[in-house]
C-alpha cells in the first residue's frame, strides 16, 4: 500500500507550484511517483532518493581523494574558517528555507562576512534598478484572473518554468478572462525562436543586446513621438502597433528573464522596462515581475532586506551593512581577491561563475552545503551534504512574485543527516564560542 | 603648503579601505599622528603606519597640505574621499572610489583608478593621466543625485556607466567611453573626446553631452534638430545637435520644453 501526500509545494522553480502529489510508501520512506509536477520539479523529488547520494560530510585530501568526516569535524573546520578569516565570502542561500537563511546572516554577521545571493548572477541587475526607480507590480494570481497583454521579455518559461503559462500567465481561465488564451495577446520578444516564442501572438526577434533601445522606442511611441525607421531590427510601423496593442489593453504585465538581466545594459534594461510599464500605467493598468529562478531566492532577498536593508551583496566586514554590486558582488570579490574563505550554501557557483572567479574559490579555504554533488562541492575542501528542503524538511519559501508559501516534508531524509537550519545552528554556536574567545 | 609623502612599504592581503587618506584628516597632524590614523583591511583595523613610510607634517588646514602617495596603491580604495580642499598625487594607480563625494581642492592621480571615481561629486578638481574605471562621476547606488559639480578630467578611456543621475559638474574623457554615457541625467556637462558606444543619453532629461567620434547606435529617442558652431574645450568646429531622450519626461521653462542635448561633431 502507499498514501498520497496532497497540496506539495514544489521546490525548484520560483513558480512554486503549490499542487503536487507525491505518492509515498507506507513507511512514508520512500518516494513513488511524483504526480502533477514538470520533469524538472518531479526529478528534483526523486533525486533524493538516488542510491550514491552522500550521506555523510566528506573533505578533500592533498591528492584529490575524500575523506569521510563527522558532522561534528565538519561545524568545526566551518566554524574556524569563519572565525579565522579577516573577510570572508557567504554565498548561496537560494535553494533552502528563509529560517536557514536567517541563522546563515547571525553567522555572517558575527564574523563580518560579505552576504551574497544567487542573484548576484541573476536578477541582481533587477533589484539595481528597482532601487533606482522602483516597481509596479502584482501577484500572479492576478495574472491569471486579469491579464490580458502578456509580455514574455528576454525569458524562456517553457524551459525555465515549464508550468507558469499553465498555471498562471496563458492558458488558465481567469475571473475577468474566462476564455483562457484567446482573451490574452501574447508578446514575446527574444533574439531566439524559442518555444515560448513560437506560441506568441507577436514575436520581436531583435538584435542581441539591443533590449534598450526597444523599450525606449516604445516608451517614445506611447508618446507619439518620432522614431527611426528600425529600432533594433524592428520596423517602426510595428513598434507604433505593438504600443497601441498594449495600450489598449485592460490589465498588462511584463515577465523577464536572464535575456534582458544579464545581457548588455543590464539594470538599465530592467530599469526602462519599469519606466515603460509606469508610462502604460497612464493609459491602462500594468505591471512588471522578474522571472524568479531558484525557489527561494525571492525569500533570500527578502531575509537579507528585512535583517540589513539590502537584498544581495550585503557587506558586514566593517559591523554595519553596506551594498554596492560590482564591489561587494561575488565574482568582483573572488577575481579582484577581495576574500580570503568561500561558504557556499543552496547554490552551485562552480558551475555557473566564471573560470576566473572559480579558480580563485578553489585555491581558499571552502565549504559547500549541499545535499548533491556539484561541481561546487568538487572544488570545496570540505563537502557537506544535508536534507532536501521542501522534500525532507519544510519551511518558508518566497514565490516569485514575493508570496511566502510554507514548503512540507514529504519524508524523512537519511538517518542521522542533518537539515541545513540544524548544520547552520551548530556552526552559528561554536563561531560564537571562538569570537568570544577571540576577545 | 606642506607635504605629506606616504610610501607604500607594505601591500594589503585583500584590499585597504583607507578613507582617512585626505587632506582633510592629515591637516594639523604630525607624521606620527598621520601613521596612527586607522584603516581597515577586512574586518580587522589597522593603522595606516602599517602599510604606508610617513615622511612631512600636514599642514595647519586642508587647503594647506598636500599629499604625495608613492608605491603601489592599487589595492587601496577610498583616496582623496570627501576632500574639501588641498592637493593629493598619486603616482601610480589607485583602486575603487578614488576622489569619492569630493567637495574641493585638487586630486591627480598619475596611473589609472577603478570603478565609482568621483561618484556623487560635489566640487574641486579630479585629474586621471590613465584609464578611469565604471560608474566615473555617477550616483552611488540607489542615491539620485551623481556628480553635482567640480570637473573630472581622464587623459585615457573611460569605463561604462559615466554620469548616472548627474545632474551638474563636467566630464571630460578625452579617450574612448564604453556603453551608458549620461543615464539619467538631470545636468551637467559630457565630453568624449574619442568615439562613443551606444545607449548615449539613455533617459536623459536634461544637460548636455558632446561626442567628438562616432557613436555606434543612436538611442531611438534622439531627434536631430540642428547644426551648431561651437566651442568645446578648447575646441571650435561644427556639431550636430539632437533632442532627446523623447522616450522620457522633460520639465517645461517659459513655456518651452526643456530637452537633453547631444552633440556630435561633424
Amino acid at each position: 500500500m502507499t498514501k498520497t501526500v496532497t497540496d506539495v509545494i514544489c521546490p525548484f522553480c520560483g513558480t512554486l507550484c503549490d499542487d503536487l502529489e507525491v505518492e509515498v510508501s507506507d513507511d512514508g520512506k520512500q518516494i513513488v511517483d511524483v504526480y502533477n509536477a514538470c520533469v524538472i520539479g518531479a526529478a528534483k523529488f526523486l533525486h533524493s532518493q538516488a542510491s550514491d547520494r552522500v550521506k555523510r560530510p566528506r573533505m578533500q585530501q592533498p591528492d584529490g581523494s575524500y575523506k569521510e568526516v563527522s558532522y561534528d569535524e565538519a561545524v568545526e573546520y566551518t566554524a574556524k574558517m569563519l572565525a579565522s578569516s579577516k573577510k570572508p565570502l557567504m554565498y548561496g542561500w537560494s535553494s533552502t528555507s528563509c529560517e536557514a537563511q536567517s541563522v546563515g546572516h547571525e553567522i555572517a554577521e558575527q564574523v563580518g562576512a560579505i552576504v551574497d545571493n544567487t542573484a548576484t548572477v541573476c536578477h541582481g541587475s533587477t533589484l539595481i534598478a528597482v532601487q533606482d526607480v522602483g516597481i509596479p507590480s502584482c501577484t500572479l494570481g492576478e495574472v491569471k484572473n486579469r491579464a490580458d497583454r502578456i509580455i514574455f521579455w528576454g525569458c524562456n518559461p517553457c524551459h525555465a518554468h515549464p508550468r507558469h503559462m499553465s498555471r498562471y500567465s496563458i492558458f488558465p481561465r481567469g475571473f475577468f478572462v474566462n476564455k483562457g488564451h484567446k482573451n490574452r495577446k501574447v508578446f514575446v520578444i527574444d533574439p531566439r525562436v524559442t518555444d515560448t516564442a513560437k506560441m506568441a501572438d507577436y514575436h520581436f526577434q531583435i538584435e542581441q543586446g539591443r533590449d534598450y533601445e526597444l523599450l525606449s522606442a516604445l516608451r517614445v511611441a506611447l508618446r507619439n513621438e518620432w522614431l527611426p525607421d528600425t529600432v533594433a531590427g524592428i520596423p517602426k510601423e510595428k513598434i507604433y502597433e505593438a504600443a497601441e496593442v498594449l495600450k489598449s489593453g485592460r490589465f498588462g504585465i511584463i515577465f523577464f528573464g536572464m535575456g534582458v538581466t544579464q545581457s548588455l545594459s543590464k539594470n538599465h534594461n530592467i530599469d526602462n522596462a519599469i519606466m515603460l510599464t509606469k508610462d502604460l500605467n497612464e493609459f491602462t493598468k500594468f505591471s512588471i515581475m522578474a522571472m524568479r529562478g531558484h525557489y527561494n531566492v525571492t525569500g533570500s532577498g527578502q531575509v537579507l532586506g528585512w535583517q540589513f536593508g539590502f537584498p544581495y551583496c550585503v557587506d558586514l566586514s566593517r559591523g554595519f551593512a553596506r551594498y554596492n554590486p560590482g564591489e561587494t558582488s561575488s565574482n568582483d570579490l573572488l577575481r579582484r581577491g577581495e576574500v580570503d574563505a568561500v561558504f557556499v550554501l543552496g547554490s552551485d557557483p562552480g558551475a555557473h561563475f566564471p573560470i576566473s572567479s572559480v579558480k580563485k574559490f578553489s585555491e581558499l579555504p571552502s565549504v559547500a552545503v549541499d545535499p548533491h554533488i556539484t561541481p561546487t562541492t568538487e572544488v570545496a575542501k570540505l563537502h557537506v551534504p544535508v536534507a532536501f528542503v521542501g522534500v525532507e524538511v519544510g519551511g518558508n519559501c518566497y514565490r516569485m512574485d514575493n508570496v511566502p508559501i510554507e514548503a512540507r516534508k514529504v519524508v524523512d531524509p537519511p538517518e542521522g543527516m542533518l537539515t541545513d537550519e540544524e548544520f547552520l545552528s551548530r556552526v552559528n554556536k561554536r563561531v560564537k564560542e571562538l569570537m568570544e574567545a577571540k576577545k | 603648503m606642506e607635504t605629506v609623502t606616504l610610501t607604500m612599504k607594505n601591500p594589503p592581503v585583500l584590499m585597504l579601505e583607507a578613507d582617512h587618506i585626505s587632506p582633510d584628516a592629515f591637516a594639523g597632524k604630525t607624521a606620527a599622528e598621520i601613521a596612527a590614523l586607522h584603516a581597515y583591511e577586512g574586518r580587522e583595523q589597522f593603522t595606516l603606519g602599517k602599510y604606508f613610510d610617513v615622511a612631512g607634517n600636514g599642514g595647519k588646514t586642508a587647503a594647506e597640505t598636500k599629499i604625495v602617495v608613492k608605491g603601489d596603491v592599487s589595492r587601496v580604495k577610498y583616496i582623496g574621499m570627501k576632500m574639501t580642499a588641498g592637493e593629493v598625487v598619486v603616482e601610480n594607480n589607485a583602486d575603487m572610489y578614488t576622489g569619492a563625494w569630493m567637495q574641493g581642492g585638487k586630486l591627480l592621480v598619475k596611473g589609472s583608478v577603478d570603478a565609482f571615481t568621483g561618484i556623487g561629486m560635489i566640487g574641486g578638481e579630479l585629474t586621471i593621466e590613465g584609464n578611469a574605471g565604471n560608474y566615473l562621476g555617477a550616483a552611488y547606488r540607489g542615491d539620485w543625485r551623481g556628480m553635482q559639480g567640480g570637473v573630472i578630467r581622464v587623459k585615457g578611456n573611460a569605463g561604462s556607466d559615466i554620469g548616472t543621475f548627474m545632474n551638474g559638474g563636467t566630464i571630460i574623457v578625452e579617450g574612448n567611453a564604453d556603453v551608458h554615457v549620461g543615464t539619467h541625467q538631470e545636468g551637467g556637462k559630457i565630453i568624449v573626446k574619442g568615439n562613443g558606444k551606444s545607449k548615449i543619453g539613455g533617459q536623459m532629461v536634461e544637460g548636455e553631452i558632446y561626442v567628438f567620434g562616432t557613436i555606434d547606435v543612436m538611442m531611438p529617442g534622439y531627434k536631430y534638430v540642428q547644426d551648431e558652431e561651437l566651442e568645446v574645450d578648447g575646441y571650435k568646429g561644427r556639431f550636430a545637435l539632437y533632442h532627446g531622450d523623447l522616450g522620457e519626461r522633460h520639465p517645461k521653462r517659459k513655456g518651452q520644453i526643456v530637452y537633453g542635448k547631444l552633440y556630435q561633431k561633424i
